[in-house]
């Protein structure tokens, strides 16, 4: 039998309708518009000023904290305002446009087709390597990867997990780069290998890409302690927790983290990100995403320079079709509608969906019915219908005692309640509180 | 009578007389002092428990008046000026008697002025909605309708106009208890004074942005021109972030910011009518007088 996590999840329908489109590599924009906040924690700080002249690949802001990345210039041209911008945040906020001219590389950066297989850093280098080109977990939650590298003191790494699951709808983007990429995804592994002083890896992949688990199991045989793990479709398979649950059988406690149970986990994306920087000297400036949806004349997977709008996207995909809802930044499940099209492809894009009208709009609320879906369906085990009703009722220690903390956004709860109650919304609303009134607490 | 029930009666009674002595000690030795005047000063506010001293609850704040030496920061807003007189001389203090205040919207981006840019389906909570993304509007520091101020009012002073999509202030109901400000997860609602003969002036708009960016998304938005800032005799407005503000102790009401405000973001409630010469330049101020009259 399939591995699989035990508690909750839900199985949406797959629609991969981009599975067979192989990557294609998107036109530059006229203008790329860079955010300053594309990964979690604090917004780097602008290096460059208007006027400047740019390359590919340049520093173009600074990490201005413990918890914040790089970031490079990912097309070359002349600065032409760092100003505030919508972005898929949906908020506006600080961002350098860049008005394209060329392609100018940096001159360290490798761009031969060759894949260098030998691998010559040390740890140290591989971690200050991931930090300088600015790697965040491109499986959506941009969490800065080189904090994921540097396991803290009293810790040990044990097993590294790289999370080619994909569990979300629609989306094939990881799928595509582990066919195309394969080898790339691989020695990028090795290097987190390196880097955390762990003998182990597991791929976690779900059974509905056989080709990508064949593919990379016969390039596996070359690399020890690669292990392909096939996984059963089950959503959110692809969350952390979730994913150390299935393929290694342990479980992390509430509050903790998984370098607590001795796992890391990263994302295929961010595997082949750690390639390119560390054996191309490639910064992180581009990533692959899907552009897909029903009504999509040609839903396809690009390879897309950061700050590209999403409107040159959808256009190259065969534009917006009529009956379009909403368009959604991400997967169908933890996606974000879009307020713009002019929103730029971030760090953490890791799709584009087109919903069609009728699929697209809520329907309305009706009251809850007590059928306990959402609690057989939570993942994390939490009680949801009772997380909402607490958040709504502004309750926060009974919600904060019943670890609404731990909820990981999945949706499954929304998905599942037949009486189409906003529970995910809520319970957002609840952790953001409850979160604040913790940190105001430690103080 | 059999033995058996004189028994009954004599032990059942021993037993009553020796708990009683037992509580009538035990009562002495925690007997609670409270001052008699917390009751007092209780019956004497409104009873509104609304929590707009910042106590919980009248007798939080009657208890706090009773104990306080100072009462210059304690402030009832629902009670009047003769409420407060009352309790503070029967507490033996001088009343501070403040100001009386009053809520405001300062968001006038209505359906009309300010066009939705995409449609909000979410759960119905400016909270939730706030936290979410910038709103459905071009703007996004106005207000999101969803109405979670009309939803903490305890008095009925607030509605949701459904032609508008702004919330409402009904000035005979409000008391100024701050509900709806910190309900407000734009910050746009304030307290502001009364004023004379119940007449205000006051910058209705909220947003940051640059003049161009904040003209766009919004028509009545204030641009943060200065003309008003220029205009003021009294120095009473001030600019910061693109954006004025009318500060209701210094204003003497003269409107003549009123009558420079290119976008009609300054409003004036509560005034006459002006001579019909000067009508053309005063519909912002005249909508608002409809709104909240």
């Amino acid at each position: 039998m399939l591995k699989t996590f035990k508690k909750g999840g839900v199985h949406p329908a797959e629609n991969k309708l981009s599975a067979h489109a192989p990557i294609v590599t998107a036109e530059l924009p006229k203008v790329a518009i860079i955010p300053m906040g594309q990964h979690i924690g604090a917004p780097a700080s602008p290096l460059v000023q208007k006027g400047d002249e740019v390359k590919v690949g340049q520093l173009i802001a600074q990490s201005s904290g413990f918890v914040s990345a790089n970031i490079h210039a990912s097309v070359s041209g002349k600065v032409l305002k760092i100003d505030n911008a919508m972005d898929a945040s949906g908020f506006s906020r600080q961002a350098v446009h860049i008005t394209v001219d060329g392609d100018e590389w940096i001159d360290i950066i490798d761009r031969s087709p060759e894949i260098v297989k030998e691998i010559k850093a040390t740890p140290e280098e591989i971690i200050k390597k991931v930090q300088e080109a600015g790697i965040v977990g491109l499986g959506g939650a941009t969490f800065p990867s080189h904090i994921k590298l540097s396991v803290p003191p009293g810790k040990k790494a044990e097993v590294l997990l790289i999370n080619g699951v994909e569990c979300e709808p629609y989306l094939t983007a990881d799928h595509r780069l582990m066919l195309e990429k394969g080898e790339e995804v691989l020695i990028g592994t090795k290097l987190l290998m390196m880097a955390l002083g762990v003998t182990k890896a597991y791929v976690g992949i779900e059974n509905n890409k056989p080709d990508a688990i064949g593919h990379l199991r016969d390039i596996a045989a070359a690399y020890d302690g690669i292990d392909i793990v096939p996984l059963k479709v089950k959503y959110p398979q692809g969350g952390e927790k979730q994913l150390i649950k299935a393929v290694i059988n342990r479980e992390v406690p509430s509050g903790a983290l998984p370098i607590d149970v001795g796992a890391v986990v990263h994302n295929v994306g961010t595997a082949f990100a750690v390639y390119e920087a560390v054996q191309k000297n490639k910064p992180l400036f581009e990533r692959v995403v899907t552009v897909t949806g029903k009504s999509v004349k040609n839903p396809s997977n690009f390879l897309v320079r950061i700050g590209t709008p999403t409107s040159q996207l959808i256009e190259a995909a065969g534009g917006v079709p009529e009956d379009t809802g909403k368009i959604v930044s991400g997967g169908p499940m933890m996606g974000k509608a879009l307020k713009s099209l002019d929103v730029p492809i971030a760090k953490g894009s890791s799709g584009v969906l087109l919903f069609q009208d009728a699929e697209a709009g809520r329907r309305p609320v009706e009251p809850c019915i007590r059928c306990g879906k959402c609690v057989s369906v939570c993942p994390m085990g939490l009680e949801p219908y009772l997380l909402m009703t607490y958040s709504d009722k502004k309750m926060w220690e009974e919600a904060e005692h019943e670890r609404t903390m731990d909820c990981i956004e999945c949706g499954s709860c929304m998905y599942t309640c037949p009486a189409d109650r906003p529970l995910l919304d809520y319970i957002r609303l609840g952790k953001s509180t409850v979160g604040n009134i913790i940190r105001t607490r430690k103080q | 009578m059999s033995i058996t029930v004189i028994y009954t009666i004599l032990s059942l009674s021993a037993l009553g007389v020796a708990a009683a002595i037992i509580l009538y000690f035990v009562a002495q030795k925690f007997k609670v002092i409270e001052d008699p005047r917390i009751d007092e000063v209780e019956g004497m506010l409104p009873g509104a428990n609304c929590g707009g001293c910042g106590f919980p609850g009248c007798r939080g704040f009657a208890e706090a008046m009773v104990k306080a030496d100072d009462i210059s920061n304690l402030n009832c807003p629902v009670s009047d000026a003769t409420g407060m007189t009352a309790i503070a001389t029967y507490l033996g203090h001088t009343a501070n008697i403040t100001e009386p205040q009053v809520a405001v919207v300062r968001c006038n981006g209505t359906c009309e002025f300010r066009p939705k840019v995409n449609h909000y389906d979410g759960a119905g909570s400016c909270a939730i909605s706030a936290a979410l993304y910038s709103g459905d509007t071009g703007c996004s520091y106005g207000c999101l309708g969803e109405g979670d101020c009309v939803a903490v009012c305890k008095f009925d002073a607030m509605y949701m106009d459904p032609v508008t999509g702004l919330p409402v202030i009904i000035e005979e109901n409000c008391v100024a208890c701050g509900a709806c400000v910190k309900a407000c997860p734009k910050d746009i609602i304030e307290l502001r004074n009364v004023g004379k003969k119940s007449r205000r002036i006051f910058v209705s708009c909220v947003n940051k942005d640059k003049g161009g960016v904040a003209k766009k998304s919004c028509e009545v938005a204030c641009i943060g021109c200065s003309k008003c800032f220029n205009v003021c005799p009294f120095e009473a407005i001030t600019m910061a972030n693109n954006l004025a503000y009318i500060d209701y102790n210094k204003c003497k009401l003269c409107r003549k910011c009123v009558e420079v405000c290119p976008t009609n973001a300054i409003h004036e409630i509560n005034f006459p009518p002006r001579k019909p010469a000067n009508v053309a330049d005063i519909t912002g101020g005249a909508k608002a007088e409809e709104k909240n009259a």
